[in-house]
């Protein structure tokens, strides 16, 4: 479930609240949006993908929160880290979309079990 | 019957409406845009991240035009596993629009390509930059796109034909829309049952709820028991790596569950005698290395959780994946996914793919070629359509009934509970994945009486409040129809298992074709006869 907003990283462009698919996030007058309906998160990860600030953190636990310490994980460099494999934004050189793969490794794992 | 007080109401007209913008979303809209008409699409959360598609990796069914023998082959393997449900004209339609169609998606979509400059593969797509890529194609074609928009009802003329369809905004503060088309498109997704699958939480089966009040029937209902691993307590359903796993019970011993048909089966059964431990040691070293250019977000809970999942054993649980990796959706009556009602088509999971997946799960492949062809013809048929019947709001009547506009008198009802009930009777392996006529009559009764309570009560609610008791009663209604044919097919028949009938009964090499709320009717339709192989190349 969606658990972070870092606010000093946050730039308040609300792409989050646009592109949440259930609605999690509300807008602020002046400031990050809040998480304002935790519960509807289905703990997709799409916020974080499209966060170019890194701002965002979804815990992995998508039948409770897990109270995640802000410190700890700015410290543990996941910030970002769906974003930055995915080849996003200023990641796009470095990280190449080898999707394609998928299939060959299907057909090893069948060829193994043979 | 009373209109619920929504205040303030939005009018748009347009040629086409589409209602649901994943991907097969997405292809009616492109279709139908390019056949010149006037598109809206409307969806509940955001076109680019909602719904199975965006957070997965679809590998679309995919055999070339050459050599000859490709489609043959690979609908012959289709047809093995499809126990007499498949439909090799449907196979082939599918085959080609898919070989046909990707590869103009080049301009928003960067395909990989070897060292030569040629692209290696059309076929095999990560989502969140598939609908990306989509998102745009649609908004650089003109198509209207209203996100955070769920439709809760469609709309008919007196003659029965749709002609639009009325929802809300949810960012809106639930304001009301109600949009006049000359042809509807139905692509809401399918359902998991509200499951933890990767992506699917708006997929409640609103389409199968709207198509059906509009007087649609259902099809391939039964084949909901598929269900998919994923580390316990999350949502990462994604399956490749799995395809290397070992498993243990809790005191360390391995379970006998390997890579193949029988393996969910095995692990299901695992399961319901206790914790199942997972072991992905023997991913190859490449594989892993690779995992996270792959699929970026199938380490994200490994990562956070601190776990090492190719040194360390992790607990795992399977995940329903209802209609979405099944089979059931409305039944289609022409070959352009016409719904069978006038002015209404359906693609995507909204439509049964019994006719190109038969009675197995059509996984991310079969299911995502068909999203995408389903999608491409109702779309092209829908904008046809809007020529000759232009849209008016004039003699519209709203169709929605269970959780819009009770039958009885309106008292707060619990979408939560009505939820909870449908999880209770779909996720549990040992009534949805393991069946009998026992279990799914009490099934079928906890579901008629929570369907009783919400038809009659629940309803006169505006805004949010409205969609949630909408989506119960889309769940409810789907869980009556797959339990109904569930009951009704007594045999075992590709992912439909019953313990009291393990055999496939050759009689029942039928469509059992589901409809109705209040009373749901089940009966068998006989399938088109196959056409001869030798004329499929």
């Amino acid at each position: 479930m969606i658990e972070l907003i870092v606010a000093e990283r946050c730039t308040a462009c609300d792409r989050c609240v646009e592109v949440c698919p259930s609605n999690v996030f509300e807008p602020t007058a002046a400031g990050p949006p809040v998480i304002a309906r935790p519960d509807d998160c289905q703990t997709c990860f799409m916020c974080e993908l499209y966060c170019t600030a890194d701002a965002l953190y979804v815990g992995p636990n998508a039948d409770h929160a897990e109270s995640a310490d802000q410190l700890v994980v700015l410290a543990s460099g996941l910030l970002g880290q769906y974003r930055r494999d995915s080849g996003w934004d200023e990641w796009r050189d470095r990280y190449p979309n080898e999707q394609w793969l998928m299939e060959t490794v299907f057909r090893r794992a069948a060829e193994d079990a043979r | 019957m009373s209109r619920a007080d929504w205040g303030e109401e939005e009018g748009l007209v347009a040629d086409v409406l589409v209602i649901g913008g994943g991907m097969a979303g997405a292809w009616a809209a492109t279709a139908a845009a390019r056949e010149g008409a006037h598109v809206v699409l409307v969806e509940k959360g955001y076109c680019g991240t909602s719904g199975a598609t965006a957070a997965a990796g679809p590998g679309h069914w995919w055999a070339p035009p050459d050599p000859p023998e490709a489609r043959a082959n690979a609908i012959a393997q289709r047809q093995r596993i499809a126990f007499g449900l498949g439909e090799p004209d449907w196979m082939r339609r599918v085959l080609d629009e898919t070989w046909r169609l990707l590869p103009t998606l080049a301009q928003y979509y960067e395909f990989p390509k070897d060292d030569q400059g040629k692209v290696r593969n059309y076929r095999a797509l990560r989502g969140p930059e598939y609908m990306r890529a989509l998102r745009q194609q649609i908004v650089d074609l003109g198509v209207v796109v209203l996100d955070h928009s769920p439709a809760l009802e469609l709309l008919a003329h007196a003659d029965g034909a749709i002609g639009g369809a009325a929802g809300i905004r949810t960012q809106r503060g639930g304001s009301r829309w109600r949009i006049a088309a000359g042809a509807v498109i139905l692509a809401a997704g399918g359902t998991s049952f509200r499951s933890h699958l990767l992506g699917s939480r708006n997929n409640t089966g609103d389409g199968y709820l709207m198509a059906a009040e509009a007087g649609a029937e259902l099809s391939g209902m039964e084949f909901t028991a598929a269900y998919t691993v994923a580390p316990q307590h999350s949502t990462m359903t994604r399956t490749m790596s799995y395809a290397f796993a070992d498993y243990f019970d809790a005191d360390g011993r391995q379970i006998d569950a390997p890579f193949g048909p029988d393996q969910t089966e095995r692990l299901a059964q695992a399961l319901l005698a206790g914790p199942v431990y997972c072991s992905l040691a023997r991913l190859p070293e490449d594989v892993q290395r690779h995992l996270p250019t792959i699929s970026p977000n199938v380490m994200l809970p490994f990562a956070r959780w601190g776990i090492d999942p190719f040194r360390e054993r992790f607990e795992v649980t399977l995940h329903t994946d209802g209609t979405i990796r099944g089979i059931g959706g409305v039944r289609v009556r022409s070959e352009d996914c016409g719904a069978g009602i006038p002015g209404l088509y359906v693609a995507g999971d909204t439509a049964s793919r019994e006719l190109v997946a038969g009675a197995s799960s059509g996984g991310g492949n079969v299911n995502s070629a068909w999203a995408l062809s389903s999608g491409t013809w109702a779309g092209r048929a829908a904008a046809r359509r809007a020529r000759r019947v232009p849209a008016s709001f004039g003699g519209l009547k709203a169709l929605g009934g269970a959780g819009l506009r009770p039958s009885g008198r309106a008292r707060p009802a619990s979408a939560a509970e009505a939820v909870a009930a449908v999880q209770a009777e779909m996720h549990p392996y040992d009534k949805n994945l393991f069946r009998t006529g026992k279990g799914l009559a009490a099934s079928r009764r906890a579901l008629d009486a929570v369907w009783s309570d919400l038809a009659a009560h629940a309803g006169g609610e505006g805004g949010t409040a409205a969609l949630a008791l909408r989506e119960a009663a889309a769940l409810v209604a789907s869980a009556r129809w797959s339990v109904a044919t569930a009951e009704a097919r007594t045999e075992t028949r590709g992912m439909h298992r019953r313990l009291d009938h393990p055999a496939l009964d050759a009689d029942l090499t039928v469509r059992l074709i589901a409809s109705g709320f209040d009373t749901v009717t089940v009966r068998p339709e006989a399938i088109a006869v196959p056409s001869p192989f030798e004329s499929v190349a």
